[in-house]
């Protein structure tokens, strides 16, 4: 039986590249249209906001299925050229997965210290400035942790463009399994493959926090006297 | 009602056609589909069962979890950790080629294909559904644990009486978000030949070629039932607070 | 208006042209009014320290100059351009976030809880407004930057984390960075409330420094009354939002007219 494992696996790794290959690509689009609409919605104009309301609320309040079947079958009916399957698939789960990250966007932003941005604007910082060098990244910190959570969404997520095609690690285990038979086998190493990509995704993901927090924390000390280490708390 | 079919011209699928709607909720009597409200009627019946099984099972899972015994704690861990870092689509074909044939040798496809996918969908939000008992758990202040230790309260009592009516009413918001994520996630189960909504829109599909409007009614049918159920989930968020 | 006594190193203007002007201002928070129809200037190089119960308005008057809110109705001028209005097309209108803008580069502001940039060290702290907004080089912004650390006494701190420095010393550092931005007027609310009782005179003496070595006009809000008294031209006694008394320091503290203003300083200084 094990050696059988042997033999799919050449096949089940090229279907693990395309799946990587779907998942980054739909996470670029995802950041993308996070940032975009979480941004808008901050906007002092009321049309800016609306906008990206109601692409938050069409894309979360629909099924990623539909999404995919839609951008696939109905779009090229709607304007005359079809998309490549996997960039289908890129764009529905990154749309899909942008509307979520949205909320985070606009969360994290809402949990920086209102006093920063009041010492922000006491040096009279202009508020695109406010926003890129003090506010985010500062709250880019707060965003690691459920964008995490929101890429391991993804990765399960790329399962469903197997239903259209894509040869990623699902479409390759239901190939295999219908010429080998195997099923429980085959099914099994799969599910055990897409476990140990999203554990390393996860590994992933607290390296990069630690990093990000580093990097509000703590920073290299030219000179310092010993005595002056009085470490408090800034009051909020 | 009977629609009749040449009406509805089966050229230009570019352009909407409201009659093809039509068609679609109400198919006459040779249509080769089965119009969309009996899919809509299986998509509830998915999630509501899919939410029980959830509801329960992730308080079991959840209670497991947090057990002295390391075995048990362990095993939920992993089964949690696995279920949940998963893809459902794969764990529905597992259940439904696998382990509901083995265990319901004499049922017909089409049962087994409800079974294996309410099953895998309950299965699957069950994991998440635990790690929001255990947030609404932990929620619960230690003092409230060691009360229940100087007034030696059985173990059942403690959970029953003690912790969970603290822990759950904080939570349910966050479930029934969960119960909503399911119910848009049922279309998932057409794969296993289950009749669903996206079933009944891709069969209309394949005979009519006017996918259009299938799937953007089925678009818009989630949709509207989504920001329909929502609202009492607000309302219970701002009853309750966030978690 | 009473006059008031000199105080090493300010120079009072000549009267005519007030450098902060509030005219019947009224701020309104829903259905909460906490400043009604206040009147008052601010003399180029004047030191004003505003005292009161909390909720008497105080730092609302700090939070409209630096435009952190907007007022309910009046007007406010800065150095001869006004904060809340703007001319479009000839009209008056309520000033836009550009404008604003610009008038309130003249001001700088130190909080109570410091607010230093925790994703930045104490040199680019202080460099960084400067060089976005005042466009000046690097460099040039970041000489200034060691003088004014200097000054204030952390002149070794300038690759430090703000998380490695002491309440005290973060608070000097944020008073450095409000001084790199070259301002015509300081803010100070209360700067020291959130600072440990022996932390609390290293800043003050940096502020009596400034006080005594340069003509910066400052608006202070504290509860630190000797601090006021020896720094201050004028005091001002508030109370739900209007001005209760005023005069210059020997006055307020000495022999108060106001019964209300006798009853709050008792109290404070009895804290104290």
């Amino acid at each position: 039986m094990l050696s059988d494992v042997w033999d799919y696996l050449p096949n089940l790794l090229r279907g693990v590249i395309i799946t990587l290959e779907i998942t980054g690509g739909a996470a670029v689009v995802g950041l993308f249209t996070a940032f975009a609409s979480g941004l808008m919605a901050r906007s002092s104009l009321r049309i800016v906001r609306i906008v990206a309301r109601v692409y938050v609320e069409v894309f979360r309040g629909t099924s990623a299925v539909v999404q995919l079947f839609w951008i696939f079958f109905v779009l090229p009916l709607l304007v005359g050229w079809q998309l490549f399957p996997i960039w289908a698939g890129i764009l529905a789960l990154g749309l899909n997965i942008g509307a979520y990250g949205s909320e985070v966007v606009r969360g994290s932003i809402r949990a920086v210290p209102r006093g920063q941005s009041e010492a922000a604007v006491a040096l009279s910082f202009s508020p695109a400035d406010r926003l890129r060098r003090i506010i985010l990244p500062q709250a880019w910190v707060g965003m690691i942790p459920p964008f995490g959570n929101l890429l391991i969404e993804l990765l399960k997520g790329s399962a469903l463009v197997s239903l259209i095609t894509v040869s990623e690690l699902t479409f390759v285990g239901q190939g295999l399994r219908q010429l080998e038979g195997n099923t429980a086998l085959i099914y099994s190493v799969v599910l055990i493959m897409y476990f140990i990509l999203a554990y390393l995704i996860t590994m992933g993901m607290r390296f990069l926090e630690r990093r990000a927090k580093a990097s509000l924390g703590m920073r290299p000390v030219a000179s310092s006297k010993p005595s002056d280490k009085l470490i408090q708390d800034v009051p909020s | 009602m009977i629609v009749v079919t040449e009406a509805c011209t089966p050229e230009d699928t570019g352009k909407w056609e409201w009659c093809r709607v039509d068609e679609l909720l109400n198919p006459p009597p040779d249509a080769a589909w089965n119009s969309l409200y009996n899919g809509l009627w299986i998509t509830i019946q998915a999630t509501v069962i899919g939410a029980i099984i959830a509801i329960v099972l992730g308080l079991i899972f959840a209670i497991m979890r947090r057990s002295s015994v390391r075995p048990v704690s362990w095993t939920a861990t992993a089964i949690v950790e696995f279920i949940r870092s998963t893809p459902l689509l794969v764990q529905l074909f597992f259940l439904f080629f696998v382990i509901v044939p083995t265990l319901f040798t004499g049922m017909d496809v089409e049962t087994q294909a409800k079974v294996a996918g309410f099953t895998g969908l309950g299965l699957h939000y069950a994991t998440y559904m635990s790690e929001v008992y255990r947030a609404g758990i932990d929620g619960v202040p230690k003092g409230q644990w060691e009360a229940t230790t100087a007034l030696s309260l059985p173990r059942v009592r403690v959970w029953t009486s003690v912790i969970l009516p603290q822990a759950i009413p904080r939570v349910l918001p966050a479930l029934g978000n969960y119960v909503i994520a399911m119910f848009k996630e049922v279309p998932l189960l057409f794969t296993i030949g289950v009749t669903e909504m996206l079933f009944d829109a891709q069969s209309y599909g394949s005979s009519t070629f006017h996918y259009t409007e299938a799937i953007t009614v089925v678009g818009v049918f989630f949709l509207v039932i989504s920001i329909i159920t929502a609202i009492p989930i607000r309302l219970l968020e701002r009853r309750y607070g966030h978690l | 208006m009473a006059t008031s006594e000199p105080v090493a190193g300010a120079h009072r203007s000549n009267g005519a042209d007030p450098l902060i002007s509030f005219d019947k201002v009224v701020k309104q928070f829903g259905s909460l009014t906490v400043l009604r129809d206040l009147d008052f200037n601010v003399a180029s190089g004047e030191r004003v320290t505003l005292i009161g119960p909390s909720g008497s308005g105080k730092t609302t008057i700090l939070r409209l100059l630096m435009t952190l809110e907007k007022v309910t109705s009046g007007s406010i001028t800065v150095d001869g351009d006004s904060l809340t209005h703007m001319d479009k097309g000839g009209k008056q209108v309520v000033a836009d976030e550009k404008h604003c803008r610009q008038v309130r580069k003249k001001i700088g502001m130190v909080f109570q809880s410091f607010n230093l940039f925790p994703n930045m060290n104490v040199m680019r702290n202080i460099t960084e407004a400067p060089v976005r907004v005042l466009g000046k080089s690097r460099d040039e912004a970041e000489q200034r930057a060691k003088e004014l650390l200097d000054m204030v006494g952390l002149g070794d701190k300038t690759n430090n984390h703000p998380s490695q420095l002491s309440g005290g010393q973060q608070q000097r550092v944020a008073i450095a960075r409000a001084l790199a931005m070259e301002p015509k007027v300081m803010l100070l609310d209360e700067v020291t409330a959130a600072l440990d009782p022996e932390l609390v005179a290293d800043v003050l003496n940096v502020l009596r420094d400034i006080a005594n070595t340069t003509d910066m006009t400052m608006l202070i809000v504290t509860h630190e009354m000797g601090f006021a008294r020896d720094v201050s031209n004028r005091v001002m006694m508030f109370d739900r939002g209007q001005i209760l008394e005023e005069g210059p320091p020997s006055q307020i503290f000495g022999e108060p007219e106001n019964e209300r203003t006798r009853t709050f300083l008792k109290a404070v200084l009895e804290e104290h």
